[in-house]
């Protein structure tokens, strides 16, 4: 119903600027683009019906147009940079030590404004909600504005003919007029196609158009930047993104968790070598660091697949499928996940060697046993015919209440309660036995026990990564890149001529670079008796 | 208004609903996987997730989870380091007799390292009901366990109907032993 019928007899669609066909203002619309106000036209999309500016009906058409105004991604641009930049003030919640209270570190550390940033969510601001949105608002705009650009300025360009309305071309940044029946049209042509243009031709209207896919490197650049961001949206799928930390102590067989139960690891050995101190090389950096440096972290692991049904809890069968070393930087890979050596934990206590021997003399020996402090037996028999029971163990022992007891699971300061019983005897001598600490309990006993050796081991910490999103990514990056060389190093150039009763007019347009296109007229000119244009933009200055 | 208008307007109406439809359907999404923990599978109201360990004690007799659907079941998590954990273990001694009968078991999840600590601690207690071996944490990963006792009650049904971080009173946890009764 409203749609335009231009004098040239083109039907336009509703809400056109300049005519598709003939490129005449269409009167009614020309405060759209602000023609009104100027005297050269502003041929921004051409001047084809963006659809954003013309129907506005429905609320879907509202929201529509919302994030089809390049203002408003603007104005979501600056806002996300500005939410980005107060997030760099202060550290974010990850970076602060592991072992603090976020509640009160930000208060201790910063004070005021510390507090301020923590109670309005700041300390993490990367992953609320808010921020979120704002990303995503932006996604969905740069996806509707293009469509809404890019489909009418298509169209437009696709059905523009040489021949152009006079208002058209006089309204041109770069237009002239030529008075002259000796202007040679033929050699006109020539040149233009000499300089790869393409010349098209109506009744001595002349169109002639280089790389008008250039025009099109915003919106290929719009098409990485989605997938790129649909890439990073689907780190959030387990099934394309994976990324779990596990703890493994030498000699222990683990789940490998983000596996949902399907692999498994055992740590053979875990190896940390350091830089030689003596090394002429490194001594210097060496009591710099006032430390032994690390060279190369290293576990040596084997990895098992699980055959059974998983359970959690349940006893797995397993299924030997690699041994493997994970070194920094070379991971060990299996299925589709990878093994990164991230961190480690030295000498934990492993087994811990005792021996008896008589209370007032260091150097008897009435046999040694071996505590394994991850499974240690209850009972002891020594060839010497003593034996002992472990009545308590405490992994890590701490006085309470004037009770022992253990605050944890883990063998960091093993303590024990031993009861010896000499040959033959049913009455047992008891020992409390601690590192740095012997204790007879009754101050009556005949035996003592001593501490004569202990093993430890290390805990290695891996990172699990599974990351199909990654091609994902850089095939969103590598559209991205494609559409700004697209856009940047090809300027969509074209000049039109007309014929005149007594010579032609003359006129240039280009989306960028004039001054290239000002000299390339120059070159297409020569020769041909056709003045010179002139830019009446640059005139007004 | 023609017919070709009319159509072009609706075919448009449909493309913009379409489109606004799936891209806020991916924001959504973005939303709510950013927002939920890594392992909120557990909370009141929601299934209780299956697990299998074995029995304290026993020569290889394991329990599974599933298995006990039309009793209400008790998940204790504990261990020996744990203090409070200590305390509420007579309570639960006191009244799992009565209530195995009415149909519900009490299942104790222990997460020490070694087998000997449990067993000294269970020489003490005197404990009748079945005390489960969790060594390498994974039923404790599973159900997010923090710090401990954590207890949840779950209905014959499979339905986490109450979760308790902390100690129990005796009255408190017989109220809660009754919620989980099967109907008789």
């Amino acid at each position: 119903m409203n749609e335009i019928t231009c004098e040239c007899g083109h039907i336009n669609p509703e809400g056109t600027v300049l005519c598709e066909s003939c490129g005449k203002p269409i009167e009614k619309n020309q405060h759209i683009d602000g023609n009104d106000q100027k005297e050269l036209l502003n041929m921004r999309y051409d001047g084809s019906a963006r659809r954003s500016q013309t129907y506005n009906r429905t609320i879907i058409d509202k929201i529509w147009n919302f994030f089809s105004s390049v203002k408003v991604g603007v104005w979501l641009i600056v806002l996300t940079l500005i939410a980005s930049a107060v997030g760099t003030i202060l550290p974010q919640e990850m970076y602060i030590p592991p072992n603090v209270d976020a509640a009160t570190h930000y208060r201790d550390q910063y004070g005021l404004l510390g507090q301020i940033y923590y109670q309005l969510g700041f300390h993490n601001l990367f992953s609320s909600w808010w921020y979120m949105l704002l990303l995503a608002m932006i996604g969905i705009s740069i996806v509707i504005a293009s469509i809404d650009r890019f489909f009418p300025l298509y169209k437009t360009l696709k059905k523009q003919k040489p021949k152009r309305h006079e208002l058209f071309m006089k309204k041109q940044r770069v237009f002239g007029t030529t008075e002259s029946d000796q202007v040679d049209v033929e050699r006109f042509k020539k040149n233009l196609k000499k300089n790869r243009f393409k010349v098209y031709e109506e009744n001595g209207h002349i169109l002639a158009e280089k790389n008008r896919f250039a025009r099109w490197g915003p919106y290929v650049n719009h098409i990485g930047l989605i997938i790129f961001l649909i890439g990073s949206l689907l780190r959030f799928v387990p099934f394309f993104y994976v990324d779990e930390f596990v703890w493994i102590r030498e000699g222990e067989t683990a789940m490998i968790p983000g596996t949902d139960g399907q692999y498994y690891m055992k740590n053979e050995e875990f190896i940390l070598e350091t830089y030689d101190e003596s090394d002429e090389r490194f001594k210097e950096a060496i009591q710099k660091q006032g430390g032994p440096i690390p060279k190369t972290y290293q576990t040596d692991a084997v990895i098992y697949e699980r055959t059974d049904e998983f359970i959690p809890g349940k006893e797995p069968e397993l299924k030997e499928v690699k041994t493997a070393s994970a070194k920094m930087n070379h991971p060990i890979k299996f299925d589709d996940y990878a093994l990164y050596q991230a961190s480690y934990q030295l000498n934990e206590f492993k087994e811990m060697t005792f021996k008896i021997h008589d209370k007032e003399n260091e150097d008897s020996n009435y046999g040694e046993f071996t505590v394994d402090l991850t499974n240690p037996k209850s009972e002891y028999e020594l060839e010497s015919g003593h034996r002992v029971v472990i009545d308590s163990y405490f992994p890590e022992y701490e006085m309470k209440d004037g009770e022992p007891v253990s605050v944890s699971k883990y063998p960091k300061n093993p303590a024990f309660v031993f009861h010896v019983y000499p040959p033959g005897e049913t009455s047992p001598e008891t020992s409390f036995l601690g590192i740095g600490m012997n204790i007879d309990a009754t101050g009556e006993n005949d035996y003592k026990l001593g501490l004569v050796n202990f093993d430890v081991r290390d805990v290695t910490g891996l990172t699990v990564k599974k990351d199909f999103t990654l091609p994902i990514i850089g095939l969103g990056g590598a559209i991205f890149m494609i559409g700004v060389i697209q856009g940047m190093y090809w300027n969509h150039r074209r000049i039109w001529l007309q014929p005149k009763e007594n010579g032609v007019w003359i006129a240039g347009h280009t989306n960028k670079n004039w001054f290239a296109l000002r000299r390339e007229i120059d070159k297409v000119i020569d020769g041909t008796h056709i003045q010179k244009p002139v830019d009446q933009y640059e005139m007004k200055d | 208004m023609n017919e070709k208008t009319l159509k072009k307007k609706k075919k448009r109406l449909i493309f913009r609903t379409a489109m606004l439809a799936v891209m806020v359907g991916l924001v959504v999404f973005a939303l709510i996987s950013n927002s939920k923990d890594d392992k909120s599978v557990v909370a009141k109201g929601e299934q209780a997730p299956n697990f299998q360990l074995e029995r304290f004690g026993s020569e290889g007799e394991t329990i599974t989870l599933s298995d006990l659907e039309g009793k209400g079941v008790m998940l204790n998590f504990w261990a020996t380091y744990c203090e409070p954990c200590k305390d509420e273990m007579p309570y639960m001694e006191e009244l799992y007799p009565k209530y195995k009968e009415k149909g519900v078991e009490i299942l104790a999840v222990n997460l020490d390292s070694t087998d000997l600590v449990v067993k000294r601690f269970m020489d003490t207690y005197d404990i009748s009901f079945p005390v489960l071996r969790d060594k390498n944490g994974q039923v404790m990963d599973l159900y997010n366990i923090g710090p401990i006792p954590s207890t949840l009650f779950i209905s014959p049904e499979g339905e986490i109907v109450e979760q308790v971080t902390g100690a129990l009173t005796l009255s408190k946890l017989e109220g809660h032993l009754k919620e989980i009764a099967p109907e008789e």
